[in-house]
C-alpha cells in the first residue's frame, strides 16, 4: 500500500480529530475520500472580475465540499461538480470555479458569481444539490434556468445545465434544460433539505469576499 | 439505529410500507427545527407606558425588529393587554375549549396577548381541545371549500372544464397558477368563465407575481387575492425585498378596489430558508397571525402551506399546523386552512391530517383540494386532489359533516364541462384569440388531465394573452362576449362578479357569495356554536343532497 499525500493528510485530520484537537472548520483546501472520484477545492486568493468573454464561473455556496461532500440524495458533490465543468467545456467555454462565503442562498451566490464572470453567466450551486444558471445583469431573485427540486437531478442533467450556461456565454438561443416535476419530493425531502440549509448557513461568513478556487479532481 | 444481520420478515415488510418513505427528522431546537414548546422560544411578557408597547416578550423597545414593532403598534390592544396577559395561561386555555364562553370573550382576551402568551396557553391543549375551539371560533356559521384549477400546459379549455366542474362540485373559491407565467391572463380569463359555467358567485383567484395578479384584480378577471405572503423573521422579509409596511399598503392596493385579500403565511417557512432565530416554528407564525391582525387583513392562509414537509417531518408539528389555524380565527379572521400541498406518501397520514380541519370545519378547509389529478397540480400537488374525491365524499356521508362539496352525476359533469369549454371557445372567437376547436372542446369535456386534450400553439396563445392586456380587455368585455354568442347566464353571472366590486360587501371577514349573488360573511351569519345542537348542523335538505351517494345500493332494488 502506497500512501499519497490527500491520504496522509486525511488520515493526519483524523487523528486529531479524535484527539479532540483543532476541528479543519474551514481549511484553505478541502477534499473529499482519497479514493475514485476525489475532489481537492483549494483556494488561492480573493475571487476578481474575469477579463475574457469566454468563460462560465461556477459559485459554490459556503461549505460545498467542506462540510458536505454528497447532495441531497447522495451523488457525490466531486461527481456533480465534473459533469458541470465538462458541460461548459464541451461547448468550448473556459470554466473558472469560485466559493461565494457571505451568503447561502442560491440567487445571491449565483449573482455574485455572474458579477465576476467575464460573460456575465454563471452556475450557482448549494451543497444540498440545487442549482441555477444566472445573468448578471437580471434582478438577484430572478433567472435564466432554476433547478429548485435537487433530489431530480442527476448527473447528466448537471452536465446539461453546463452545457447550457457555456451557450448562454455565447449567446446562442438556447433550449432549456427540460424541468422535472415530483410531488412527492415534498413529503420525503423537504425537512432534511431544510437541516442542510441550516448547516450550510452556519458556514456563511458575512461580508467575506468570494474567494476563487483552484479544483482538482481525481479520476 | 442498528439493524441485525438476520433482518425480521416483519421489519421488512413495515420498511415498504409509505409512511417509511416520508422524510422524518428529529427536533433540532437551537435552530428553530421544531414546531412548538421550543424550550428557546421567548418568555411572555409585556410592558406599557404612555399607551405604547415598551417590552414584548422580554424584549425593550429599542431592540425591536421590524416585525415586533409592527405588532406592538398595530396587533396589541394596549388598553387590555395588562390584564389579558396577567390571566393564567392554562385559564385562559379553558376559556377557549369551553363553550359555555362565548366567542367574542375569547377574542377580547386575545386582543391583549402577545406571541410568548398565546404559545404558553396552546402547550396547555391537545389536538381535540384545538377542535373543540375552532367549531366555536371560526367567525362565518357554514363552514366551506376551494379548489385548485391547474394544469401543466395551461390548457385553457381545460382550465375552463376543469373549474365549471369544480364550482358545480360545489367549492366556493377556485384558485390557479400558471406554468409559463406569460399565460397568466388566459389562465385567469378561463376560470373565469369556467366558474361561472359551474355555478354564479364562485368567487377566483390567478397566484402570480404581485403587480400582474393585482393588474388582473383590477380588470375584474379575478375576484380576490390571497398569496400575499408575511413571515415571521426580519431577516426572511428583507430577502423578499419587503416589510410588514409594503404588504399592508399591497393588501390595501386590492381592497381599495374591491378586491377581496387574504394573507398567506404557514409554520415552517423561516426555518426553510435558515433564519428561524431559534424560535419554534409556531413561534414565528403567531407573530405571522399578528401581522396579519395588524395590517387590518380580513384573513389568512395557513397551515403550513408550501413548507408542510418541515412542520410535517418532526413531532406535533401536525398539532402545530391545528394551532395556527385556531389563532387566526381566534385574531378574528377568516381562515383558509392549508391541506394544499402534497404532504405525506401515507393515506393515513394525509387523511388523519386533513380531518383537523375537516372535522371542526373552517371557513376553507382545503386551500385548496385539487380539482385537477396532482400530476396537473401547478402548486406542486395538493394534499388531496381530484382522484380523492368520492374517498371524500364518503367520509362526509360516514361523518355526517359539512366538508362542502356535494356527490355529483357523470351526465351532470360531463354537461356542466362543455358548456364551459364552448363558452371559453365563444369568447376566444369575440375577442379574437387563437381560435378553440371543436375538437379541444370536445377533448376537454370527457378529459381527466392534460394528458388528455390535444396542444395547443403555445406561442401564438402567448402572444394574444399579451394582446389580452395591451388592449386593455376587461371583465365587462368577456360580459359582451358571452351575451353576444348566447350565453346570457354566464354573462349575466360574470356581470353579477363585477358588480361585487361595487358594492363592496364580499369584503367583509369570511365572505362568499351564493349562486343569488348573496354575499354571507362572518357579519350577516356570524358563528353561533355554544354547544351541542348549535352553531352550523346540516339542514334536512343538505343532508339528503350529501348522504345519496350514486355508489350507494338502494335496499329496494337488491335482488329485484
Amino acid at each position: 500500500m502506497s500512501l499519497n499525500p490527500e491520504m496522509i493528510e486525511k488520515i493526519v485530520l483524523q487523528v486529531l480529530q479524535e484527539m479532540g484537537g483543532p476541528k479543519p472548520s474551514a481549511p484553505a483546501a478541502s477534499k473529499e475520500t482519497a479514493g475514485p472520484g476525489a475532489m481537492v477545492l483549494e483556494e488561492i486568493g480573493e475571487a476578481r472580475p474575469g477579463t475574457r468573454s469566454d468563460e462560465v464561473v461556477v459559485g459554490l455556496s459556503p461549505v460545498f465540499g467542506i462540510k458536505f461532500h454528497k447532495n441531497i440524495t447522495g451523488i457525490p458533490l466531486s461527481a456533480i461538480l465534473r459533469e458541470i465543468l465538462a458541460g461548459i467545456e464541451e461547448e468550448g467555454i473556459h470554466a473558472r470555479v469560485i466559493r461565494v462565503k457571505h451568503t447561502s442562498d442560491l440567487a445571491f451566490v449565483a449573482h455574485r458569481a455572474a458579477k465576476l464572470s467575464g460573460s456575465g453567466v454563471a452556475i450557482g450551486i448549494q451543497s444540498r444539490g440545487t442549482t441555477v444558471i444566472h445573468q448578471k445583469d437580471l434582478a438577484p431573485l430572478n433567472n435564466l434556468e432554476l433547478f429548485p427540486q435537487a433530489p431530480l437531478l442527476d448527473l447528466p442533467t448537471y452536465r446539461a445545465i453546463g452545457r447550457n450556461a457555456a451557450k448562454y456565454a455565447k449567446g446562442e438561443a438556447t433550449n432549456p434544460v427540460p424541468v422535472r416535476n415530483d410531488q412527492m419530493a415534498r413529503p420525503k425531502f423537504q425537512a432534511i433539505a431544510a437541516v442542510i440549509h441550516i448547516k450550510e448557513t452556519k458556514g456563511v461568513v458575512p461580508g467575506a469576499p468570494p474567494v476563487e478556487l483552484r479544483v482538482k479532481l481525481e479520476k | 439505529m442498528a439493524v441485525p444481520k438476520k433482518r425480521s420478515k416483519r421489519f421488512e415488510v413495515l420498511e415498504q410500507r409509505p409512511v417509511n418513505l416520508d422524510g422524518l427528522v428529529s427536533e433540532w431546537p437551537e435552530e428553530g427545527l421544531i414546531a412548538m414548546e421550543n424550550p428557546f422560544d421567548p418568555k411572555p411578557s409585556i410592558r406599557i407606558a404612555a399607551g405604547k408597547v415598551v417590552e414584548l416578550d422580554g424584549k425593550p423597545r429599542e431592540q425591536f425588529d421590524v416585525v415586533e414593532q409592527f405588532i406592538a403598534d398595530y396587533a396589541i390592544d394596549t388598553a387590555s393587554a395588562e390584564q389579558s396577559m396577567t390571566m393564567d395561561s392554562r385559564e385562559i386555555a379553558c376559556r377557549w375549549v369551553d363553550f359555555n364562553v362565548p366567542r367574542e370573550e375569547v377574542i377580547q382576551i386575545f386582543r391583549g396577548l402577545t406571541p410568548g402568551k398565546i404559545l404558553d396557553v396552546l402547550s396547555h391543549m391537545n389536538v381535540l381541545e384545538m377542535m373543540m375551539a375552532m367549531t366555536k371560533m371560526r367567525s362565518r356559521k357554514v363552514p366551506g371549500n376551494q379548489a385548485h384549477a391547474t394544469n401543466l400546459r395551461d390548457n385553457p379549455v381545460l382550465l375552463a372544464a376543469d373549474s365549471a366542474e369544480a364550482a358545480f362540485r360545489g367549492f366556493m373559491e377556485i384558485e390557479t397558477t400558471v406554468g409559463i407565467s406569460r399565460y397568466a391572463p388566459f389562465n385567469a380569463l378561463s376560470i373565469l368563465v369556467g366558474s361561472q359555467t359551474g355555478r354564479g358567485g364562485v368567487l377566483t383567484q390567478d397566484a402570480l407575481e404581485e403587480s400582474v395578479e393585482l393588474a388582473l384584480g383590477m380588470r375584474g378577471l379575478t375576484a380576490y387575492a390571497e398569496t400575499v405572503s408575511v413571515y415571521g423573521t426580519e431577516k426572511v422579509f428583507v430577502d423578499g425585498d419587503d416589510t410588514p409596511w409594503s404588504k399592508a399598503f399591497l393588501a390595501s392596493a386590492y381592497a381599495s378596489r374591491g378586491i377581496k385579500i387574504r394573507y398567506t403565511s404557514g409554520t415552517g417557512s423561516e426555518v426553510q430558508m435558515g433564519y428561524a432565530e431559534s424560535k419554534s416554528m409556531l413561534y414565528l407564525e403567531t407573530r405571522c397571525v399578528m401581522v396579519t391582525r395588524g395590517a387590518g387583513v380580513q384573513g389568512l392562509q395557513n397551515g403550513s402551506i408550501s413548507c408542510i414537509g418541515v412542520p410535517g417531518a418532526v413531532p406535533s408539528g401536525i398539532r402545530a399546523v391545528l394551532a395556527e389555524n385556531l389563532i387566526s380565527v381566534t385574531l378574528d379572521l377568516e381562515v383558509a386552512s392549508g391541506n394544499d400541498q402534497t404532504f405525506s406518501h401515507s393515506d393515513i397520514r394525509r387523511t388523519a391530517r386533513m380531518l383537523m380541519q375537516m372535522i371542526p370545519g373552517t371557513d376553507l378547509i382545503f386551500s385548496g383540494f385539487g380539482g385537477v389529478p396532482n400530476y396537473d397540480n401547478m402548486f406542486a400537488g395538493s394534499n388531496f386532489d381530484i382522484e380523492d374525491m368520492d374517498d371524500y365524499l364518503v367520509l362526509q356521508r360516514d361523518l355526517k359533516l359539512e366538508g362542502g362539496v356535494r356527490p355529483v352525476s357523470e351526465g351532470d359533469v360531463v354537461a356542466i364541462r362543455n358548456k364551459a369549454a364552448r363558452a371559453l371557445q365563444a369568447v376566444f372567437a369575440e375577442l379574437g384569440f387563437p381560435p378553440i376547436s371543436d375538437d379541444e372542446v370536445e377533448a376537454a369535456t370527457f378529459a381527466h388531465g392534460s394528458k388528455d386534450v390535444p396542444e395547443r400553439r403555445v406561442t401564438d396563445d402567448l402572444k394574444a394573452a399579451q394582446d389580452l392586456m395591451k388592449r386593455g380587455i376587461t371583465g365587462l368585455d368577456v360580459v359582451k362576449a358571452l351575451a353576444k354568442r348566447g350565453f346570457d347566464d354566464i354573462a349575466r353571472n360574470i356581470l353579477g362578479m363585477l358588480k361585487l366590486r361595487i358594492s363592496g360587501d364580499y369584503l367583509q371577514t369570511a365572505a362568499w357569495v351564493d349562486a343569488d349573488f348573496r354575499v354571507w360573511s362572518a357579519v350577516n351569519d356570524p358563528n353561533d356554536y355554544h354547544g351541542p345542537g348549535t352553531g352550523y348542523r346540516l339542514s334536512e335538505e343538505r343532508w339528503k343532497l350529501l348522504k345519496e351517494i350514486p355508489q350507494a345500493k338502494r335496499p329496494e332494488l337488491i335482488g329485484e
